[in-house]
This record gives structure tokens, C-alpha cells and sequence, in this order.
């Protein structure tokens, strides 16, 4: 059904320095002395702790809870003592701040729970498997960490017909789903079968780069030794960002992800390829994420290459046993060139979104030119894959004219860094829609507060208005009886002198 | 002639219907005016709190330039919206600070339950002879229970960057 591929608008062809790190074979990595685990996941979903300082962990261990649907569990990776529940750390976010970390000083022993495999997992309904999906601690790991028992949720109003498997690595340097594809494809293929099974659907696309060869040929070989039908492999050609989710998959049904909207509303679903393996080793094996491969690459690292790395692990560890740095890196990149972001310190740990850690060299590093003025060339609108209008978003994000930037869709921009690229005057242009979409994001929240304030004091007002009107009132109260009785004892002294005159009268 | 009268009569009659079928509740510029104010309930421009502010700017009474924790941005907006110069904001009514909370120094607090009363959102936990607390999430940088604390022991702190509210910054490099 789907044999013809579709082009994407825009997009770069970028060297791929691929061969970097694939020309090392997959090794993993030492286990760490201490593992650390930023409790904070995203912007208001923080992970709450179960275990206290001084207590022993086993691997696949529990070890904080979530309790917002956007959370998972955070699982220990291996075992150990608690060493401390709330300690700040350096953790991989861009602003460089510390955050609050859970810490495993472990004891070499790696001992694990018990595992409940599962022979058959034809037999578990849909719901029980996004249960073990979401028990399990997965979240995508191409780079975003959405949860994926979510994603794979899409909900009685969302049709789906297609599931598209993720393999197309497309920024430069990263290669850890190639080095994935290449050495586990079976399991790629069998993950890809259970969520046929859980999205009860007919077909899939497993997509790779054309340039993935090897991964492309073992592929093949799963599906062909599983006898799977229902699955196909299709290369994609090399333009950056292709491997993005909505390019990819208009590059393969030419089905466009309306503005504002998920695959899900075209009938789409799409996982990468490590989070298709990681579902089938937690559903099957019975093994939670505590693993992920990492690319640990770049001209200032000794050894680059592609390792296996549990959960927690700090960079330095991997560096180490990478023989260290060559040359003082001028940049430690987590994630690629064109999407990572720059770590302030080597002792963060890895996280699941954590595909590579770019060690890079002055060479790699394009210096900071000097901005000078746009001079309307519309080159970035020529490359956005969005089809969005760069330097228009440039200009209102500069202006901070932000009501303008949200009617130019600027929530569409995936922040692939192309336009930036090919700006002649080296205009920070991702930086500018970064920049104002925090600002947006913060004058909503700003607005929700205030809504909060508004209420609050309006109640405050209207209970202070009713205690007012109790008091008068019971003031009144007692002012009626008063006067009552008042009236009374008059009435009573008037009864009595005119009992008194009347008797006068009498007389 | 009597056709015109006629007419007439029936537009009027019309007017008067959609006049009373119609009819907006309330002051809908002195909402829109308050839905831009950042809802402090501070009191720093003269009216107690932000919706007697609006009101007083939508009747002509007050100008839009008295409200500091709203700052520039919060002139624009009103600029915009009344379709006015917008100018800067009036010193006297305070200075545009950064977002604070209050917080109270809990060993020093002989529980009055003053600060209580101040404020203006009941963002404040307490009782008497008990000490005091302030609920931050709750509370708008208002700086009304500063004054009344019989025993200094309320200070304001400003808000940090932290995980959760940082911000991407603007690009330094601005000469272009």
C-alpha cells in the first residue's frame, strides 16, 4: 500500500559523521560507583521516593513513584544502598541549574527481583500491556521521553491504521539505533509485533536511512526468519530532519500531521526503534528499562563508540572508559549537533532521553559569529520542514510581539536548527524561538495564577461581605430584643400606674 | 407618510426589544481590564485591590499607568486594549520589582495572626498564639502583610529560577 516515499518540504543534506562511532563495535559500559536519578522528569512532573537513605536496592527495583500521568516509575539499574532521596546535582537540562537526584551507590553485585517472563503475549489484553509498558519505566527513547504507554493510548476518537517503527537516525553523529538495528533487530521486530497486537492492526513500517545498510540487511533477516509479513522495511532518503516524526511519516504515507495536532489524528502511531525493543524486552523478558545504548562520539573523545549503559550512569564513567579526552573539548553536547543541547559538567547522569553525548573539538564547534541584520533572503523558509515563515517568527520573536508569533504557528516549529544553518547573517534563529516560547508558555501560566488570585480574593471578599452581614444581623437581633423588652417593661410600668389610677379613680 | 411612521415604529419597537432581550451584565471594559491586571490585590495604585482599579479606569477616573507589579508590559496591554498612549508607569504609586514571595521566619513568629488578616488572597495558615505560615504557591508578592508584622519576622523573597520555571534566554547578541 505504501511503495511510493513522499519529500518533506525543506530540510538539509548535513555530513553525517556517522563512521565515527560505528566503526567500534557495541561495548557496554562499566558499572558506575554511584547511579543518579534526577527525580524531576519534565516542568511539574517530579517523582516521589520510596526508599529511604540507608536501605538496599535490587536491580528492577522500584524506587520513586510518579504520580502525573505525564511520569513513569524510576527504576533502579542496579543494586545498591540508597545513599541520598533528595540531593541537588548536576542533572542534563539546558539551563545548567542543579536538581534534586535520587542516588544508588552500588555494590558490584547486580543482583536482580525476580523477572515474570511472558511465552505468550497474544494472550495479555491491550490494556494489561500499556500497564506493563508503563510499570516497566518506558518512555521514547529517540529523544523526547514521552511516556509511551500514553502515546500508544490514542483513545476511541483516533483511529489508527498504521504503525511506523522509528529507525531513521537522522542527525549527524548519533548512531545508536544503527548500532541498535544492527545488533538486535530481532528484537526490534518482535517489540514492532507486539504493538501490532496492541493497536490490533495489519501493517507496519519499520523506516531506516538509506545510508543504513547493515541495519537495513539484518532488519530484513529478522522478518524474514520470524516470518513477518505484516511488517516492512522502507529506506528513507538522507535529508535531515527526516527522522523527525512528522516528516518521517509524511515521507512515507505523504500524510501531513495537521498544526497542533499528533500522528494519532492521521492515523498514525510512531515509536522508535529503542523504545520498540525496550516494550519487547519488558512485556516477553519481563525486564524493565534500566538500560540504554549511548553514542559517545566527537574529535575530542580517544575511543568513540556506541555503549551499552545503564540508567544513572555519569558521563564521566563513559568518557573514562571511552580513554578520555583527547583534547580539552570545547563543548560536551548532549544529543546531536543541530538538537542537543551543551552540559555545564560531565558529572550529569545518563537518562533515558540521553541518545549521545557529542565530546566535540574546536574544530566542530562552529564559533559564534557575530549576528548581523536579516536582509529577508527567505533562505529559512526555503529549508524549514514545517513549511513555517522563520524570519516573520524571527521578527515577532524579536519585537516580542508573542500574540503574532502564535498566529505564525510558531508551537509547529520543531527547533531542528535547519533555518539557522543557512543563514547568511548567523542569526541565532532557534535560540529567538526557544526564547519565545518560554515566554508564552510563562504568560500562560502567569494568567492561570492570576485566574487563581482573582477567585481567591473575590471568595475572601464575599466571606467577609456575609460575616458582615451575620454580625449586623445578630446586632439587630439583639437590638430587637432590647427594644422588646424595653416596650415590655414600660408597658408593664404603664399597666401598673394605671392599675395605680385606676384604683385612684376608683377611690 | 403613515407607511414611514410605521416603519419607524417597528424599528423602534425592535430596538427597544433587543435593548432589554440584549442586555450585558456588568461592566464587560472593566473586565477585559481586569483579566489584564495581574491580580496582586497589592493596592499600590489606590483602589483596594485589582477590580476597583479596573473599574476606576474604565469609568475615566483613574489612568492606566498605577499598577507596578503589572510594569511596562502591563501598560502596553492596557494601552492596547483602550486604544490610549501608553506612558510610564507613575512613581508614585512603587516601582516595578521582580516576582517575589513572602515568607515567614517561623521561630520568630509569635502568631498574631495579623498578617492573616492582611491577606488579600487568605494565601496565609494559622492560627492564633500558633505560628504562621505562608502558602507560596498561593501567594501574589502583595507585600500587605510586611507592615502589619509586629515582630519583622516577614520578609520577601524573590523567585529563583529553578527546573520547573526556567526560561530559554534571549539571545545576548543583539547587534543586528
Amino acid at each position: 500500500m505504501f511503495d511510493r516515499l513522499w519529500r518533506f518540504h525543506g530540510g538539509l543534506k548535513l555530513p553525517g559523521h556517522k563512521q565515527l562511532s560505528l566503526s567500534h563495535p557495541l561495548a557496554t559500559a562499566p558499572l558506575s560507583e554511584q547511579l543518579i536519578f534526577p527525580l524531576m522528569q519534565r516542568p511539574g512532573v517530579t517523582a516521589k521516593p520510596l526508599v529511604a537513605v540507608g536501605e538496599r536496592v535490587l536491580r528492577g527495583q522500584v524506587i520513586a513513584q510518579a504520580e502525573q500521568l505525564l511520569g513513569v516509575p524510576i527504576i533502579a539499574s542496579s543494586s545498591g544502598t540508597i545513599t541520598a532521596i533528595d540531593e541537588p546535582r548536576a542533572v542534563p537540562h539546558p539551563s545548567g541549574l542543579p536538581g534534586p537526584c535520587l542516588i544508588i551507590t552500588t555494590d558490584g553485585l547486580d543482583e536482580a527481583l525476580p523477572v515474570h517472563p511472558c511465552a505468550d503475549f497474544r494472550a495479555l489484553s491491550p490494556q494489561a500491556i500499556r500497564e506493563k509498558i508503563r510499570a516497566a519505566g518506558i518512555v521514547g527513547l529517540g529523544g523526547a521521553a514521552f511516556p509511551s504507554a500514553i502515546k500508544l493510548t490514542p483513545g476511541p476518537r483516533r483511529p489508527i491504521d498504521l504503525l511506523v517503527v522509528n529507525g531513521a537516525e537522522c542527525e549527524p553523529y548519533i548512531t545508536c539505533d544503527d548500532q541498535l538495528l544492527q545488533t538486535q533487530a530481532h528484537d526490534v521486530v518482535r517489540g514492532a509485533q507486539i504493538l501490532l497486537h496492541l493497536l490490533g492492526l495489519q501493517q507496519g513500517i519499520i523506516a531506516v536511512e538509506a545510508d543504513m545498510q547493515a541495519a537495513e540487511t539484518a532488519l530484513r533477516a529478522a522478518l524474514t526468519q520470524l516470518g513477518e509479513t505484516r511488517l516492512t522495511v522502507r529506506a528513507v532518503p538522507v535529508v535531515y530532519p527526516t527522522g523527525g516524526e512528522k516528516q518521517l511519516i509524511y515521507a512515507l504515507t505523504g500524510r501531513e500531521t495537521p498544526s497542533g495536532g499528533i500522528p494519532a489524528d492521521i492515523g498514525v502511531i510512531c515509536q522508535n526503534v529503542g523504545t520498540t525493543a525496550a516494550i519487547y524486552h519488558a512485556i516477553v523478558r519481563g525486564e524493565p528499562l534500566i538500560e540504554r545504548i549511548v553514542t559517545v562520539t566527537g574529535q575530542a573523545i580517544r575511543q568513540p563508540q556506541n555503549l551499552r549503559v545503564r540508567i544513572g550512569t555519569p558521563i564521566k564513567t563513559l568518557i573514562d572508559y571511552c580513554g578520555g579526552y583527547r583534547a580539552p573539548p570545547s563543548r560536551l553536547i548532549m544529543g546531536g549537533p543541530m538538537m542537543g543541547f551543551a552540559l555545564t559538567s560531565d558529572e550529569v547522569p545518563v537518562v533515558k532521553a540521553t541518545n549521545c553525548i557529542l565530546v566535540a573539538s574546536d574544530r566542530e564547534v562552529v564559533t559564534e559569529k557575530v549576528a548581523q541584520p536579516c536582509i529577508r533572503c527567505g533562505a529559512c523558509a526555503e529549508v524549514c520542514p514545517v513549511e513555517l515563515l522563520p524570519q516573520q517568527l524571527y521578527w515577532y520573536s524579536r519585537a516580542e510581539d508573542l500574540e503574532r508569533c502564535k498566529t505564525y504557528n510558531l508551537f509547529d516549529c520543531i527547533e531542528c536548527g535547519c533555518c539557522e544553518v543557512v543563514c547568511p547573517s548567523h542569526i541565532p534563529l532557534v535560540q529567538y524561538y526557544r526564547s519565545s516560547k518560554s515566554k508564552i508558555i510563562q504568560k500562560n501560566q502567569e494568567a492561570e495564577k492570576a485566574a487563581i488570585a482573582r477567585r481567591r480574593h473575590e471568595m475572601q471578599l464575599a466571606r467577609k461581605e456575609k460575616e458582615r452581614q451575620e454580625r449586623a444581623e445578630r446586632a439587630k437581633l439583639k437590638k430587637d430584643a432590647l427594644a422588646k423588652k424595653k416596650a415590655l417593661d414600660e408597658q408593664r410600668a404603664a399597666a401598673q400606674s394605671n392599675d395605680n389610677s385606676d384604683t385612684d379613680e376608683l377611690k | 407618510m403613515v407607511l414611514i411612521s410605521l416603519v419607524f415604529a417597528a424599528f423602534g419597537v425592535l430596538l427597544g426589544y433587543s435593548a432589554l432581550r440584549f442586555k450585558v451584565a456588568g461592566d464587560p471594559i472593566a473586565d477585559r481590564i481586569d483579566a489584564i491586571l495581574p491580580q496582586t490585590q497589592c493596592g499600590q495604585c489606590g483602589y483596594p485591590g485589582c477590580r476597583p482599579y479596573a473599574e476606576a479606569i474604565a469609568s475615566g477616573e483613574a489612568d492606566i499607568n498605577q499598577c507596578p507589579p503589572g510594569g511596562e508590559a502591563g501598560i502596553q496591554a492596557l494601552a492596547d486594549l483602550l486604544g490610549v498612549e501608553p506612558k510610564p508607569l507613575n512613581a508614585a504609586h512603587g516601582q516595578e520589582k521582580p516576582k517575589s514571595v513572602a515568607v515567614i521566619i517561623e521561630q520568630d513568629c509569635i502568631g498574631c495572626t495579623k498578617c492573616i488578616q492582611a491577606c488579600p488572597v487568605d494565601a496565609i495558615l494559622g492560627a492564633a498564639k500558633h505560628m504562621h505560615t505562608v502558602i507560596a504557591a498561593e501567594c501574589t508578592g502583595c507585600e500587605l502583610c510586611v507592615a502589619p508584622c509586629p515582630v519583622d519576622c516577614i520578609i520577601m523573597q524573590p523567585l529563583m529560577p529553578t527546573l520547573d520555571n526556567w526560561q530559554w534566554p534571549s539571545p545576548q547578541n543583539r547587534i543586528h
